[in-house]
């Protein structure tokens, strides 16, 4: 009896589905160890988690305001990823955005919100994908390797912002917290339910999710993106314009991470400040890797690592166990991932025929 | 030579892949000291059989035996390529299996000791220098393989099986990545290995070859076998009316009728000397009308006309001329809509996405044409449209227009390529090595199409390392020798010699006749 692996020729959509589920729960599977280790029950603890996330209005509305930022950097990934640039830099991208937002929409334009709004949107895609657009034409131009370049962008950016909010952007009105000065009234984002934070910004995510998900099923582009990423050479051959399609991705990407940091700005903390993302960029990657690059999926993924987030803190401030375990459901749920992404190239066979002598 | 026993013998080999027989009923012997060739076109089974002998398929039905140290057959255990090893059966695959940042001899050794055991590795090395001594497969051992050259590999790839005390040697269309000349050396190296004593399977669909090199000859067609014999009495016409199943339609060719320059390449340079595609002075038109054939040895610049006239590059010195305009910018799209077809040299490298389906690649040259999209908006249904019409037309095998690409065999895949150029009628094509890799039935198919291009009044210019082709194809002759263009004239003053030596590089005394 032996174990073979066989490649797979096509991997299903269910089993696409069952690897990101499968993946989520072995994380929590394997958390559980650690979680006993800090003397907890795993079955409460994750009962509580799921409480926090989901047990309330006031939960749901922290889940979901939790996953916003998340849904749109988790496209960005995705996007990027399914045309093989690689951009680990939407955390800076989103301070970009946010800076764009705060720049836009804090009295140096003064309009009726209809119009402040999408200015300020504009002007956070732009910075955001301007960021990723920059490190690609060194790509292109140079051969720089954009991982290292939107990586350690990211700390540029984040420098950057603190230098602003200690200086020139600094609220005189905010008793020496570094802080900018904060939206006017027109640039912020509604509420969706009276005194509860979930924000215009969710539906945001969901609208371009849907445009993204068509793009890539519908569109000529989104056809270009694919033959670009899935091989190069005979895109070029065909005559689609690889750097450009590559610029475009790159605009994208960079904007919509832009688009997550307008969104908190204008929706939760209404200024600027160092703050402002706990690792939404960063955590965008593993959404879109859970999500198997899928728009549709990112939405979900999002919500569900949000969920272990907020879950935790609240099991967290229940059990006394550290909410430091929902860095490592989400870390353990990128490794499974990956771990599980064999499985959709190979299909594990076990051969009990008995050789013949 | 031919001994009672054999050294290797299947006996009604059956293997079904669902509803599909790969191998029915196959059955073969292999002596000592032979050469057999296993020949048949694209599907027949040839490389299933090699896989269940080797062990990487478990037959259906049918017994693979070996002859063992007492003299006796004895059966192998089904799918076990170990136990295949173990009883020195050796086989080199058509993509190598070697890793690329390890030395040859490193790689030889792999998988057979512990890399760290350094009394060995001495040992090892006198092993491979008697086994080079004896067969010819002169190879620096020391040198990473990813710098050798593609024969050099494959000779890494034979001296592994050797070192390994191979009996049987079996090669899976080992010229198919070769040069001519690399290819003659393994044949060199084939007869020697035979006649120490090596049983040799020799997986091929081109015939030449299969009659310079081996003694018998065994023909498989749809999984069955269609025919044996031996080397000495075959006949050309006759093994591939076996192979076909049918007469094969010889395509017949009429002279070209050449018309009006479309296309001119004016004292073009390309690049650096020295570099594969460097292009020097070079200077010619492709009439309506007329085939060019462009011989040469692989690797004198080719590469440089085949980049010019797909539009992935432009000429640094000199001019090129498309239907009396200049072309100043490097675009394939642009080439594309003016009626230039391409078919690139490296079919499953540029021309395909292998994950994309066989409708999206059969759209993706006009995939911003009116026809096939409207605003950024694919129409999805003129595409599949369009897939189902070239599949039917061009006989592409495939499940379907949804089909991933990457499931094609290479005839195919150059079936697909060829409807997604010649269904817009070009002016203009270019053929770079339009059948390499390609069986009889799929050769002659593209010939076809191509001649018939030209009757329609395509000027059209075929790339091929394989004479012969370009006989069948060409008017006229230009050869190209380090990155010189030579026009050697129509192709009804020429003989095979006469070209011979100029894409030697001897300057030819036509040359000042002709001009």
């Amino acid at each position: 009896m032996s174990l073979r692996l066989d490649p797979r020729a096509d991997a299903s959509i269910g089993l696409r589905l069952a690897v990101s589920f499968a993946s989520g729960l072995v994380a929590l599977l394997i958390v559980a160890i650690p979680v006993m280790a800090a003397g907890g029950n795993p079955f409460s603890a994750y009962l509580l988690m799921a409480q926090g996330a989901f047990g309330s209005m006031f939960a749901l509305s922290e889940t979901l305001n939790r996953a916003t930022p998340l849904i749109l950097t988790g496209l960005a990934a995705a996007i990027a990823f399914r045309a093989r640039l690689w951009n680990i830099g939407a955390e800076g991208q989103l301070y970009m955005g946010a800076l764009a937002a705060v720049l836009v929409g804090s009295g140096f334009l003064q309009l009726p919100p209809a119009l402040m709004i999408p200015a300020i949107m504009i002007a956070g895609f732009l910075a955001g994908g301007l960021m990723m657009v920059v490190p690609t034409i060194l790509k292109q131009r140079f051969g720089a390797d954009e991982v290292v370049i939107t990586l350690l962008l990211n700390f540029v950016v984040i420098l950057f912002v603190q230098m602003l909010i200690e200086g020139p952007l600094k609220d005189p009105l905010a008793m020496g917290w570094p802080q900018s000065v904060p939206l006017l009234a027109e640039a912020r984002f509604d509420k969706l339910i009276p005194r509860l934070r979930t924000h215009w910004g969710l539906l945001v995510g969901l609208l371009a999710a849907i445009l993204l998900w068509l793009m890539v099923r519908k569109t000529v582009l989104g056809f270009e993106i694919k033959a670009v990423g899935e091989n190069k050479a005979a895109a070029r051959f065909a005559g689609i314009p690889v750097d450009g399609t590559m610029l475009k991705v790159a605009l994208i990407s960079g904007g919509l991470a832009g688009l997550a940091g307008v969104g908190e700005v204008a929706g939760v903390k209404f200024y600027l400040s160092a703050d402002l993302s706990p690792g939404f960029g960063y955590s965008g990657i593993v959404v879109a890797m859970l999500a198997g690059l899928s728009p549709i999926g990112s939405v979900l993924a999002a919500i569900f690592i949000a969920a272990v987030f907020v879950g935790a803190d609240s099991m967290s401030r229940a059990t006394g166990i550290s909410s430091y375990i929902a860095d490592l459901v989400v870390a353990l749920s990128l490794l499974c991932v990956l771990v599980g992404s064999f499985f959709l190239r190979f299909r594990l066979i076990l051969d009990n025929r008995k050789a013949e002598a | 030579m031919t001994k009672p026993i054999p050294l290797l013998s299947l006996q009604n080999i059956t293997k079904r892949f669902g509803t599909l027989t790969a191998n029915d009923a196959i059955s073969l012997d292999l002596h000592e000291g032979e050469i057999l060739a296993l020949l048949g076109e694209n599907g027949a089974g040839k490389t299933t059989l090699m896989n269940i002998l080797f062990g990487h398929y478990v037959q259906d039905e049918g017994i693979v035996s070996v002859l063992g140290a007492d003299g006796t057959l004895a059966p192998l255990p089904p799918g076990s390529p170990g136990a295949a090893l173990g009883a020195g059966i050796g086989m080199v695959h058509q993509h190598f299996t070697l890793a690329e940042n390890l030395s040859g001899l490193d790689n030889i050794r792999l998988g057979t000791e512990a890399l760290l055991s350094f009394g060995q590795r001495q040992a090892a090395r006198s092993k491979i220098a008697n086994i080079i001594a004896e067969s010819g497969l002169e190879v620096d051992l020391d040198r990473r393989v990813d710098s050798l050259t593609v024969g050099e590999k494959q000779r890494v790839e034979i001296l592994k099986a050797l070192y390994r005390d191979a009996r049987v040697l079996i090669l899976d269309e080992p010229t198919a990545v070769l040069t001519p000349q690399e290819a003659e050396g393994l044949f060199v190296v084939l007869r020697r290995l035979a006649a120490n004593g090596l049983g040799v399977i020799f997986i091929s669909h081109k015939l030449g070859e299969v009659l310079a090199v081996s003694h018998r000859i065994m023909v498989l067609r749809g999984g069955r076998k269609a025919g044996e014999l031996t080397t000495a009495d075959a006949d050309r016409r006759a093994i591939a009316d076996l192979m076909v199943g049918k007469a094969v339609a010889e395509v017949k060719r009429s002279r070209g009728n050449p018309g009006a320059p479309l296309l001119s390449l004016n004292k073009v340079s390309l690049g650096k000397p020295g570099q594969h595609m460097a292009l020097h002075d070079v200077s010619f038109a492709l009439k309506s009308g007329e085939v060019i054939g462009l011989a040469g040895v692989s690797g004198n610049g080719q590469t440089g006309i085949a980049a010019l006239i797909s539009g992935l590059a432009v000429p640094d010195a000199g001019t090129m001329t498309l239907f009396d305009q200049p072309i100043t910018r490097a675009s394939p799209r642009d080439l594309v809509q003016r009626g230039v077809a391409r078919m690139p040299e490296d079919r499953q490298h540029d021309g395909v996405v292998g994950t994309m389906s066989v409708a999206d690649n059969i759209a993706m040259e006009d995939i911003r044409s009116p026809g096939l999209s409207r605003f950024g908006l694919l129409d999805r249904k003129a595409m599949r449209a369009r897939a189902k019409a070239a599949i039917a037309d061009y006989d592409v095998r495939c499940p379907g227009p949804d089909a991933e690409a990457r499931l094609l065999s290479g005839g195919n895949v150059q079936k697909l390529i060829l409807a997604r150029v010649l269904e817009r009628e070009p002016r203009i094509i270019l053929a770079n090595q339009p059948t390499r890799g390609l069986d009889i039935g799929a050769q002659s198919e593209v010939h076809r199409r191509i001649l018939a291009a030209r009757d329609r009044g395509a000027a059209v210019i075929v790339i091929s390392e394989d004479l012969d082709e370009l006989f069948t194809l060409a008017d006229r002759f230009l050869v190209i020798h380090a990155g010189h263009v030579v026009d050697a004239g129509p192709a009804e003053t020429l003989d095979r010699s006469t070209i011979g030596l100029l894409m030697a590089g001897q300057s030819p005394i036509r040359e000042t006749m002709a001009s």
